[in-house]
Formats: structure tokens, sequence, C-alpha cells
């Protein structure tokens, strides 16, 4: 817990402060000569806090505690052990990590995350984001649209929308591609949730890197362009050290969402024969399925370190480009502007 | 413009960035073709096709006792967590924006992270447990409190964001003149910070209406199911899933998350602000 904090505390300042570094200071500035402005004091603050941190305490601090307790009982939902569950320490944590249950659950999870978030979401959003950029008319009020209406549309509606896409008979994908009685459940079904996974969530990321290409300079690109620079090399050297924050914030949440997200459930069920169950599937069907409510909070802790790491790794990579971040734009204004003059003078 | 380009590669770029463009449309749009046309359909079945008109689903569904009230629960919850949520988290963003609290970020942070992770099935047991301790299964305010309890470290987080970037001085003033301090947040914070209120007021909505597995968990009585759950109970006497109610129910439970999401980006655009971290 210690290591999320401390590198944590750079980054709250770390989204905004990317922006502009002025933007940052003068906060700061700001809030230095007159902090409390509405002469709250500490006690009024801190009754002001009591109610929410009352809730959080006690609808998801207290629930998380439970969870690590529970992992170390025996506690079923059934039979003896529903009544006087037993202390079993670590038996739990160390039957999970011998489990091949488990690790190939673990494995479809990171297939899971890996291919429609970090790449699918992440990168079909970045490329909406690019396109719309300085686009406006119908055509892309249309995509826009029809992207958010599939972020936003209730989870069991669109499960039903996706298990009639795909259904094997009369589905329409199978109408269209001509492919009458093609099982894509069935023979592909990881392919499956993934593509339905970025269908569904590529809308937060769109929306995000619109936003974090709203504060890239019009006028650097016109330079790097005048420059001959071609797509690609503009985005790797005047958008993407911009947006580094953004990108890093974006893909941590992303990936915390894919990996708890419990939808591909609603329509898979984890099967065919465990070939979807990533972790959330795999606890449900281990804690309510079987009735191991102890073994399966063991699982949810392993899961929670997990998430926990990712974290801090994605943290840490936020803040080592807080501590660099002033050197290294300095050098790179220079690399870009000796290359562009250069480019020039050969042409 | 751009001298030295050949005028054919870029038409041939053009056209590719269409036809790229042209599948993305088709990507998003072909799955929801269904719920458009299948509710209009007399004999509906999973593929797409231009309905056989009807609009007998509709009665069919409004003499559903179930589905008209599984609505109104959803409306219920999605209300009562949205004014706890936006009212507490509202409160709790003023404070810290406005006195220093040591290890503040830190504590945000950690319950955000807390949050994402704890809310989806891994807390699910001790849920319930709680929920039989303190009376709470079968009640809405149980579902209420639970959801609010998750969706709070976001809120703040958000909110926090929109606080910070406020000018003080009105506040200052105010407060010359006696004003108490829920009384300066009343009458001057909160008009000015309206945007983001509404933002995570919307945010709420939209999370609770489509949650599934906390009322699934909590709320026993058949009567009392939101639609999220009544969804699942569709079924024909031989046990086949009844399309016509389904794609008729989907398409007027999904329609209010769309029609206030169409609303507040009209009017306020859906734009991140600062520290877009929603």
């Amino acid at each position: 817990m210690a290591a999320t904090t401390s590198s944590a505390d750079p980054s709250p300042a770390g989204p905004q402060g990317q922006e502009t570094a002025e933007k940052g200071k003068r906060r700061q500035a700001r809030e230095e000569p007159e902090r409390d402005a509405a002469g709250l004091g500490r006690r009024r603050a801190a009754a002001f806090l009591a109610p929410a941190l009352l809730l959080v305490a006690l609808f998801l601090v207290l629930p998380a505690v439970w969870t690590l307790y529970l992992g170390a009982t025996d506690y079923r939902l059934t039979g003896i052990p529903a009544i006087d569950p037993a202390f079993v320490g670590f038996d739990n944590l160390t039957k999970a990590l011998g489990d091949d249950g488990f690790w190939r659950s673990l494995r479809l999870t990171l297939v899971f995350v890996l291919g429609s978030a970090v790449i699918g979401q992440a990168g079909l959003g970045f490329a909406l984001a690019w396109w719309m950029r300085e686009r406006t008319g119908r055509l892309r009020t249309t995509l826009e649209v029809l992207v958010m209406l599939a972020w936003i549309l209730p989870s069991s509606v669109v499960a039903f929308l996706w298990i009639a896409f795909l259904d094997r008979d009369g589905g329409t994908l199978n109408e269209l591609l001509r492919t009458p009685g093609a099982a894509w459940l069935l023979d592909h079904p990881m392919l499956s949730i993934v593509v339905y996974n970025i269908w569904r969530g590529s809308a937060f990321s769109m929306m995000l890197y619109s936003a974090a290409l709203g504060n890239v300079p019009a006028s650097h690109l016109e330079t790097a362009r005048l420059a001959g620079a071609g797509g690609l090399q503009q985005l790797r050297d005047v958008v993407f050290p911009r947006i580094r924050g953004h990108i890093l914030t974006n893909l941590l949440l992303i990936s915390l969402w894919t990996f708890n997200d419990f939808t591909p459930f609603l329509i898979t069920a984890g099967g065919p024969d465990g070939a979807t169950e990533t972790l959330p599937v795999h606890i449900y069907k281990t804690a309510l399925g079987s009735g191991e409510l102890g073994y399966g909070a063991a699982i949810s802790f392993l899961m929670l370190l997990i998430n926990l790491v990712v974290a801090v790794i994605y943290l840490r990579l936020l803040g080592q480009r807080n501590k660099s971040g002033t050197a290294g734009k300095k050098s790179r204004t220079a690399r870009r502007k000796a290359r562009g003059s250069g480019q020039k003078e050969a042409a | 413009m751009r001298t030295g380009t050949n005028p054919v590669p870029a038409l041939l770029r053009g056209i590719g960035a269409y036809v790229l463009v042209a599948l993305a449309l088709a990507f998003f749009a072909l799955p929801m073709l269904w719920l458009a046309a299948a509710p209009f359909d007399a004999h509906p079945g999973v593929t797409a096709s231009l309905p056989d008109f009807t609009l007998a689903n509709f009665k069919r569904l409004w003499n559903n006792p179930n589905a008209v009230d599984s609505l109104a629960s959803s409306l219920i919850l999605a209300v009562g967590s949205a004014v706890l949520v936006v009212g507490l988290s509202a409160l709790a963003a003023y404070a810290l924006s406005r006195v220093r609290i040591r290890g503040r970020d830190g504590l945000l942070y950690a319950l955000l992270l807390l949050s994402s992770i704890v809310t989806g099935t891994a807390a699910m047991v001790p849920i319930f447990l709680l929920a039989a301790e303190l009376n709470l299964v079968d009640s809405y305010l149980g579902v209420i409190l639970v959801l609010t309890g998750g969706l709070l470290p976001a809120a703040i987080f958000i909110l926090k964001d929109f606080m910070d970037t406020t000018p003080r001085s009105y506040e200052e003033s105010a407060r010359v003149f006696g004003a108490s301090p829920l009384r300066v947040m009343w009458d001057v914070v909160v008009p000015v910070v309206r945007p983001g209120l509404a933002t995570v007021g919307v945010w709420t909505i939209a999370q609770v209406w489509g949650n599934f597995l906390i009322p699934f968990l909590l709320l026993r009585s058949p009567d009392k199911s939101p639609a999220a759950v009544v969804m699942y109970t569709f079924y024909t006497e031989g046990g086949q899933p009844d399309l016509a109610l389904i794609s008729t129910f989907s398409l007027l439970y999904s329609l209010p998350v769309v029609l206030m999401f169409l609303f507040v980006s009209r009017r306020y655009g859906f734009r991140f602000h600062g520290g877009i971290k929603a």
C-alpha cells in the first residue's frame, strides 16, 4: 500500500499538469495564499467529508477487507463450513497458485485485456479521434454518435445484441458474410469477446484522446508538415510526446476496467468449456457456482494484487514523465527544430 | 500546397481513409440494427431485417406487469443514487479542494483504484453478507447505498477538479458578508460548478441504470427487480427466449439513457475537463 501512495503522489497533478506547465504553476500560486477562501476550517471540512467517507468505508473498504479475511477461511455456501468456517491461513492461496484452472483463467484475462483494451480500444479510439480531429459535418457526427451509443447502452441489452448478431442460424453477421451455420461463439469464443469489447469500449479512448489532441497546438503540426514530416512522423515527433500522460492514464483505466469486466459472462457464460473463463467469471463460478466462498475470496485477493501491480507500473511510468518532463521536452523541441530546419534546407 | 506530392497516391490515400471510415461505421452500426428493427416486427428472429411492421409488441409489453414495474424500479434506484452521489461528492470535493488535509491525494488515488477493483465480482460475497447484517436485503435503500459507496470515489475525483478551477474571490466576499460555509457553497460554488454536477449526475444515472450484479444480488422479490434483471426473465412457454418481448423491452429500456446522453451532449458537450480521469 505504501508503494502505491508514494508513487501516486505526483500523479493527481499529472494529467492536468501536462496540459501546460504554466497552468499548474498558476494553480499552485493561487492555492498558497488563499487556501481556505470560504473559511471552512478543519473541523467543518471534516464534517463535509464525513458522510461520503462513511459510505465509502462501509460499502467499499469494509467488503475489501472482509474479502481478505474470507480468503483465509474454508467458508462455503452450504454444509458445516457455512455455519462455522474454520481458519485455514494461506491454504486457499497455495491451492489457487497450484491450480491449472487459475493460471488458464489468468492467461485468458491477459489476452482479453491486451487484445481488447490495450491494443483494440486504445488503437481504434486513437484512430477515430485522429480522424475526427479537424472534421465537422454529418459523417463525423454519425460516426461519433454510433461509437458513443455502443458505450452507453445498458450491458444486458448489449449482451443480447451480440448474441443475436453472432447467432449460428440467421445471425446478422452470418447473413452478411453468407456463411450460414458458422458458430462464432463456439469456434472463436475468445476472438468474439475481444471484438465485442473493442466495440463496446472504444468510445472512452476516443473521447479522452480527442481532448488530448485538442491540446496539441495546430501550429506545431503545421510546422512539422511544412518541414516535410509524413503522417507517422508527425505522430511520433509532435503528437505522442505531448499526450504521453493521457495515453498512460487511458491505458491504466481501460486495463483495470477490462480486467474486472463481467459482461463476457452474459454473452458466453465462460464457455465453451471454459474457453472464455476470465478471472471475474472464474471467481463467480468458484464462489457461487461451486459454493466455495472462501476459496473464491482468495482468488479475488490474488486478482486485487494483480490489479495493484498493474496500477503501480502505470503510475511509475507517469511519475517518471513528471520528473524528467521539463528537461525532456526542451531537448525534444531542440531536436525537432534542428531536424526541421535541416530538412527545409535540403528541400 | 504540398509541392512535389504526386496527386495519385494522395487520391488513393483519401479513398483509403474513407473506406476505413465506412468500415468503422459498419462495425459500430451493424450489431445495433437488430434493436432498431426487431421491436417493430410481427415475427422477429435474430436477423436484422426490414420489419413486417407492427406495434403489437409494445402492447404486449405494456400488458406485462413485470416490465413496467421494473422500469419504475430502475428509475428509483438511478435517481436515488444520483441524488446521494452528487450531494455527498460535492460536499466532500469542496472540503478537499479548499482545506489542505495531509495525505489527501494519496487517499483519493487509493480509493479510486479500490473502487474500480472491488465493485465487480471480487467483493460479491462480503457485500451480500454485509447487507444481510444491516437488514438491507430486498430493499431499494440497500442497493442505493452499495452503489453509492462504489461510485463516490470517482465522483469526488471528477468534482474536485471542477472545484479546483473555480475562482475563490466570490467565496471570500460572501464570507465577508457573514454567510456560513454551507450557504457560501450553495449560493456561490454550486452555480459555478453546475456543469460538473451535471456530468457526475448523468454518469451516475448511466452506471446505475445498466448495473446488473448488485440488484441481482440484493433484491429478492421479483416485483422489485430493475430492468437489467427482468430482461433475463422473458421466456416463452417453450423455454425459448421471447424475442419479441426482449427486443421491445431492450428498446424501451435503452431509450432513457440514450435521450439523456443526447440532451447532455447537446447542452454541455461530453468533453473531459482538466483531469480527465472520469
